[in-house]
């Protein structure tokens, strides 16, 4: 029998509670945006399942369990049920390096934290476009192909400037560590949103055209696509590109939050260290109740604004901003 | 053997890839499948789907991509230079400002040929 060590099932568990209170959470996300938007324009949301309508998510997914799975007589079989995993594996893969805040000794409360952790997670975000693209091509429907390559021309785009927004805070902090640019922001307490406001904001914006989220949600745009790469699915596998675009959500708020709001940092975090991990939640709550709020409240681009958006003017405005920066931290010298 | 960030990652992968494919094999378990001819066509807003799928989408996107690789690979260049940028000062920001000068100067091509306008 073959001998596992004790730290691989002490990470697996780890590992699969972590993917529980992820997936948990993506419900309770959905439901506090249908709620809010209810709010927003003046309805109630949910209310019938469960008291406020706590139980929604529940009666949705039992609802998708059991619909029946189709697949398009045309489609590109295993691709077309691949591709929803797909899209959520590299959803979930990025919650491997996030930390959550950090032990009295100083350690980062993650599942790991490599030290080209912003790396890693741009690259699993490169990845997360295959999901998309892919479901949207094997469905061999023209609203779905349209939809999936929508898609990849608008993350592709505006993961440049995320990219380049990225890059001052890499300067300032000077490492790719995820927990080290926390520390860094916690040393100074100097969040880095107050010096980087412009990458802070660009990042917003970019986070929300990477998810695909209103107004930038064109690959889904329902008024010309009917809904994007995912019209012809059904039943879960439908379901699972909900997951994967929430997840995502809760990711890039989470990296916003960890980049330019300072993580665990806040008050009272030098005598209760664990309380680093209530802030760095109740930021993440803070950035993803903006993104609903901008939902509610802007409406869709078009096509062609997108792009001209993207490139021509967050591009070279990521750009001018990535120098003067450099110019500031390079004639600060080492410290 | 000592756990290294990355054999954590791969364990964080395997779980997350046992999960994913569970989304994957669980849809159809517990439904029976009814097909009919009109359930597996392609959507066309209720109506018999009126042109074949090709596959074809307009060339655009193939500029976007192409567009992409090139400042993609600019933007991973500009991580190792910005973590060291304290220690190489000046003389780091001059060679850097060099680098986005020939870079800015194919951007404004691009730019004039209306490589970005989306026509």
């Amino acid at each position: 029998m073959m001998h596992v060590p004790e730290w691989v099932l002490t990470v697996a568990i780890k590992s699969g509670v972590l993917i529980f209170i992820v997936v948990t959470s993506f419900a309770y996300l959905m439901l506090t945006e249908r709620k809010m938007l209810g709010w927003f324009q003046m309805r109630l949301g949910p209310t019938w399942c469960g008291p406020w309508g706590l139980l929604q998510p529940a009666a949705d997914a039992v609802k998708l369990v059991l619909k029946e799975d189709l697949t398009p007589g045309g489609a590109d079989r295993f691709l077309y049920k691949v591709a929803p995993a797909l899209a959520v594996l590299t959803a979930l893969m990025a919650y491997a390096v996030i930390p959550f805040g950090w032990y009295p000794n100083g350690d980062p409360i993650a599942i790991a934290s490599p030290n080209v952790g912003i790396l890693y997670i741009l690259a699993v975000a490169s990845i997360g476009v295959y999901g998309i693209t892919l479901g949207g091509w094997a469905s061999q429907s023209k609203w779905s192909l349209l939809g999936g390559i929508r898609s990849t021309a608008q993350m592709i785009s505006y993961e440049l400037a995320m990219g380049l927004a990225i890059v001052p805070v890499v300067m300032l902090a000077g490492t790719t560590s995820l927990a080290g640019i926390v520390a860094a922001q916690a040393a100074h307490h100097l969040w880095y949103a107050i010096p980087l406001l412009i990458p802070f904001l660009i990042f917003g914006i970019t986070a929300m055209a990477e998810t695909n989220r209103a107004p930038f949600d064109l690959p889904e745009a329902e008024t010309e696509l009917v809904a994007g790469f995912h019209t012809e699915y059904s039943s879960l596998r439908f379901g699972t590109f909900f997951v994967a675009e929430y997840v995502n959500m809760i990711t890039v708020c989470s990296i916003r939050a960890l980049l330019f709001l300072g993580g665990g940092d806040g008050p009272f975090v030098s005598v209760h260290p664990y309380l680093s991990v209530l802030w760095f939640l109740v930021k993440v709550g803070f950035l993803l109740f903006l993104m609903i709020w901008w939902r509610a409240t802007l409406p869709r681009l078009r096509y062609d604004r997108l792009m001209a958006f993207g490139w021509k003017f967050l591009l070279p405005t990521a750009v001018t901003n990535l120098l003067v920066v450099a110019a500031i931290v390079s004639t600060m010298g080492s410290r | 053997m000592q756990p290294t960030p990355w054999t954590v990652i791969a364990i964080y992968f395997v779980v997350a890839l046992v999960v994913a494919g569970a989304i994957c094999v669980i849809p159809g378990l517990f439904t029976r499948k009814r097909p009919t001819k009109e359930k597996l066509e392609a959507y066309e807003c209720g109506v018999p789907p009126t042109s074949q799928f090709t596959g074809r989408f307009p060339i655009r996107f193939y500029l976007v991509a192409m567009l992409f690789v090139v400042f993609d690979v600019e933007t991973a260049s500009f991580y190792p230079w910005a973590v060291r940028l304290r220690q190489l000062g000046l003389f780091g920001f001059t060679e850097m400002l060099t680098f986005i000068i020939v870079l800015g100067v194919g951007y404004a091509y691009v730019w004039k040929k209306g490589g970005f306008s989306w026509r």
